[in-house]
């Protein structure tokens, strides 16, 4: 492997790892403020146990979220150096401002809520919670419009002098479409993460028998929050933004294996096995109409399918190769206005000027096959995107049955929940990191081969450091990520077993004295 | 306010960062590096730990929020640093892996065994980090070797051993020091008994240390290291031209700038009547001024690196004018200028509610404390 190989695989695994911690963050904060917000209402301190325990695993969860968040800021500037130096005036603002409005916000107040509870009136320790989860949410903010932005790069301008993007417009970057899009879609997401673990966890003291009253209340409160969020996730979710951009389109394109553009509206591909040879799907089951009215609103509108995209980055790569000699022989020195003048003209198509310098050191002199396999490389591997994408939705159609059902249960009283549904809450469990693993990596790997879509190619964007130094932080940081997510799911476990007997208020049905000894 | 004005106060804020992480942070890296020294038992480690439980994580956010604005205000300063210091920012990375978890996790389980692991993970956690941004700054006053290439790619050339000299370790010994002291000065304002006693007299000792350490690395720099002058004129309110400088190296080049201005003299000055001071605070058990010179030292000694090498932020040894400054390695002039504003807004808020944090937290712990609320304390 070389270091882009090696760079990447890095970067997908931490922020993979740290994204297991992050939806669970989300969730639970705004359940703990819910549930906190009761007990201020009515002043039943069952509430307060269930915001103190369901805190418990929310701070053993948060502990993990933190460590490998810390590893996701770092890595921009040891492992990407040229990505921060080329995108770093436009992408690093969103990362500060998180820090600055958000994550102080988030980590100070995490030390209130576990250590305020004796020194805070009740009323003040609710707004702490509440603005524990506005900081966890904000900060979502602020890393989603980054990462759309990468999806999209709208905003700003190359400069040739300084070689880099810069920042044209702000609000542009703030409102991007795709960011929004992406907020709603991605925080929802952690709102079923944290519901399902609530309601699954909560399931298992049903089946057990054990601190009913406990666990009924949690459940009424999960179902509820739940469903909404599910709902949230798949009507508001990635209903849009596939439109704008070349990047948008080819996702789209990969994950329908829409290999050709079809007479509009566009059958939406249900099942399929992708044949990447034949350019075809074997074995496809359609739905007529759905992909067109999914992706562009209306009937009579194409969605471009990947032959034509292909066709088009092919005529974007020839004007970037010229775009690309242009910007060296300025740099050199040659900064007549005929080189200007054209390089302005074609610096629109210069990152995919870039993508040639994968398969050549010469760029002026490319021969048409790597142009070829350049464009051949200009669109994802199809498979991976299709079968991750179906994965993805097929969780979220699940877990929006079970909290339909759990809510209706929840709504109608019913003192014994039926088996079924319980078991079916408890396997319930991987779902959503399921789901959410699968969604990111649709969105990151359908980026490729950019690291910022149309700009920066992906393997001119790393650090050159050697093979060995990566080798060496990969398998340090797989190692002792390994060691930290099995300690975390273990004591997660102990706890969750526990229960609310782990509070010792000495309500709960496991306080016994041999278990109180034992935590 | 034009490019050459925000360039400054950028230059300004990035060490305002610093120095609230270190005085902030560094607070409670110290405290967890002393766990083991000054912890004699599980529930002076537990009022140790207690003492800065509800805080860390809030202070932890200086050092996330130095790389951030780091990344926005001078990318390639955040690029060739940490892309160049690769092995040793993984390092660092490693040992701040361990710091939360070992917070949250180590009062989870009940047993010596359990609990005696995450004490060494606290103390490495804590104390690899303060040591390496040492090593860190030590390297930058002596200059790294590295170049940009024809699109500016960044190209290190240096390795990791190369970084442990011996003024780099130096640097970092006295960086290890500092933060530590500036611990045991938090753990007199926040402890009693044995503990409290055992802090004041570490604190007197480790704040002569320091100011020896800072007068000694003084003397080696003049003495025996170059410094970099740019002898071309650089268009502060132009676009960067990064490698289009011309840069010298001259002995003792670090002390030009207070020949220009000799009141910059007091600076130094302040750093180690800072630490004379904290010593003498300590041993007369004024805690509040203990921690106050504490954190007077460690902010004019970030400071006084600052400006000696001012308008440098990271000299090249290999290619002088490579070298990157304050004023040709910045973000664009717009983008300075919204996250002064960002800044301006959210600095002052920040500063309240971590106050106001503190306010909820105040007073002295003690181990009766601990053993009355043992489960729901770390």
């Amino acid at each position: 492997m070389d270091i882009v190989d090696l760079s990447r695989f890095q970067f997908a695994f931490t922020a993979m790892i740290h994204f297991l911690f992050v939806p669970l963050t989300l969730g639970m904060a705004f359940l703990l403020a819910i549930m906190e917000s009761v007990y201020v209402m009515t002043g039943k301190t069952i509430y307060r146990d269930m915001t103190k325990f369901w805190g418990k695993l929310f701070g053993i969860n948060f502990a993990l979220g933190v460590t490998t968040g810390i590893a996701m800021e770092f890595q921009f500037g040891t492992n990407w150096a040229y990505y921060s130096h080329y995108v770093g005036d436009i992408f690093g603002a969103p990362l500060a401002i998180e820090a600055l409005m958000a994550f102080f916000l988030e980590s100070t107040l995490v030390g209130l809520f576990f250590f305020g509870w004796d020194r805070l009136s009740k009323e003040k320790h609710l707004a702490v919670t509440w603005l524990m989860a506005l900081g966890t949410n904000l900060s979502a903010l602020w890393i989603l419009i980054a990462n759309g932005w990468m999806q999209h790069p709208i905003g700003s301008e190359f400069n040739i002098d300084t070689m880099r993007m810069e920042l044209a417009s702000f609000s542009e970057v703030v409102f991007n479409p795709v960011a929004q899009v992406k907020f709603v879609h991605t925080v929802s997401a952690g709102y079923v993460t944290g519901a399902i673990f609530v309601l699954a966890i909560s399931s298992w003291y049903l089946l057990k028998g054990r601190d009913l009253a406990f666990a009924r209340r949690s459940f009424a409160i999960a179902s509820a929050f739940g469903l909404a969020s599910a709902l949230s996730v798949i009507v508001l979710g990635d209903e849009s933004g596939y439109e704008l951009g070349d990047v948008q389109k080819v996702k789209l394109a990969v994950v329908e294996a829409e290999w050709q553009t079809h007479p509009a509206p566009a059958a939406f591909t249900l099942f399929g096995i992708p044949n990447e040879e034949t350019q075809t799907t074997d074995y496809a089951v359609k739905i007529p109409a759905v992909l067109g009215l999914i992706a562009t609103r209306s009937l009579d509108e194409q969605v471009p399918g990947l032959a034509e995209l292909k066709a088009k980055h092919l005529q974007r790569i020839i004007r970037g190769q010229e775009a690309y000699v242009l910007m060296l022989q300025y740099r050199a020195g040659d900064k007549s206005p005929a080189t200007v003048t054209r390089f302005n003209e074609l610096k629109e198509d210069l990152g995919y000027g870039m993508l040639l310098t994968a398969y050549t050191d010469n760029v002026a002199n490319a021969t048409p096959e790597q142009i070829a396999q350049a464009v051949e490389d200009s669109v994802p591997q199809v498979w991976p995107l299709f079968w991750s994408f179906r994965i993805m939705v097929a969780c979220g159609f699940a877990m929006l049955l079970l909290f339909a059902l759990a809510f209706w249960h929840s709504a109608k009283r019913t003192v014994d929940k039926p088996k079924w549904l319980l078991k079916f809450a408890v396997f319930s469990l991987p779902l959503p990191w399921i789901a959410c693993e699968a969604g990111w990596f649709v969105a990151e790997y359908g980026r490729q081969p950019w690291a910022i879509g149309e700009i920066l190619p992906t393997h001119l964007a790393v650090s050159q450091l050697s093979v060995t130094d990566i080798w060496i932080s990969l398998i340090s940081i797989m190692v002792l990520y390994t060691i930290f997510v099995i300690i975390e799911m273990w004591l997660m476990t102990k706890y969750a077993k526990i229960g609310p007997s782990s509070l010792h208020t000495g309500k709960y049905d496991l306080e016994s004295p041999a278990v109180a000894k034992e935590v | 306010m034009d490019y050459e004005a925000l360039r400054f106060i950028w230059w300004l804020l990035i060490g305002v960062l610093l120095i609230g992480f270190v005085i902030t942070d560094g607070f409670d890296m110290g405290v967890a590096a002393l766990l083991k020294v000054l912890g004699n038992s599980n529930d002076e480690r537990r009022v140790m730990i207690n003492a800065i439980a509800p805080h860390w994580d809030g202070n932890q956010v200086w050092l996330i929020t130095a790389g951030g604005a780091l990344f926005a205000a001078w990318p390639t300063v955040y690029a060739a640093s940490f892309s160049g210091f690769y092995l040793a920012l993984m390092l660092t990375l490693f040992a701040l892996f361990l710091r939360p978890i070992g917070f949250e996790y180590r009062a989870k389980i009940d047993n010596e065994q359990w609990r005696n692991r995450w004490d060494w993970a606290l103390t490495a956690g804590s104390a690899i980090p303060a040591l390496i941004f040492g090593v860190a700054f030590g390297n930058l006053l002596q200059g790294v070797p590295f170049y940009f290439d024809d699109i500016l790619r960044l190209h290190y050339t240096g390795s990791f051993w190369a970084l442990l000299n011996p003024f780099a370790l130096l640097a970092g010994v006295l960086s290890l020091l500092m933060i530590v002291n500036h611990g045991a000065t938090y753990l007199q304002l926040k402890t009693e008994g044995e503990l409290k006693a055992r802090s004041e007299k570490l604190s007197t000792l480790l704040a002569l240390s320091c100011a020896l350490l800072f007068v000694l690395a003084g003397v080696w720099l003049y003495v025996g290291i170059d410094g970099y002058i740019v002898s071309s004129v650089i268009d502060t309110n132009g676009a960067n031209r990064t490698t289009e400088k011309l840069v010298e190296v001259a002995a003792a080049g670090w002390f030009v700038n207070y020949g220009k201005l000799p009141l910059l003299w007091l600076v130094p000055l302040l750093a180690v009547l800072g630490f004379v001071a904290c010593a003498l605070a300590s041993k007369a058990k004024r805690h509040i001024s203990a921690f106050i010179s504490s954190s007077l030292a460690m902010a004019m000694v970030i400071l006084t690196a600052g400006i000696s090498m001012f308008p440098f932020v990271m000299p090249s040894s290999s290619h002088p004018a490579h070298s990157l400054t304050m004023w040709d390695a910045t973000a664009s002039e717009t983008t300075l200028m919204i996250m002064f504003v960002v800044a301006c807004i959210f600095v002052p808020i920040i500063l309240a509610y971590t106050g106001w944090g503190y306010y909820v937290m105040r007073g002295r712990l003690n181990e009766q404390h601990i053993r009355d609320n043992s489960h729901s304390l770390y």
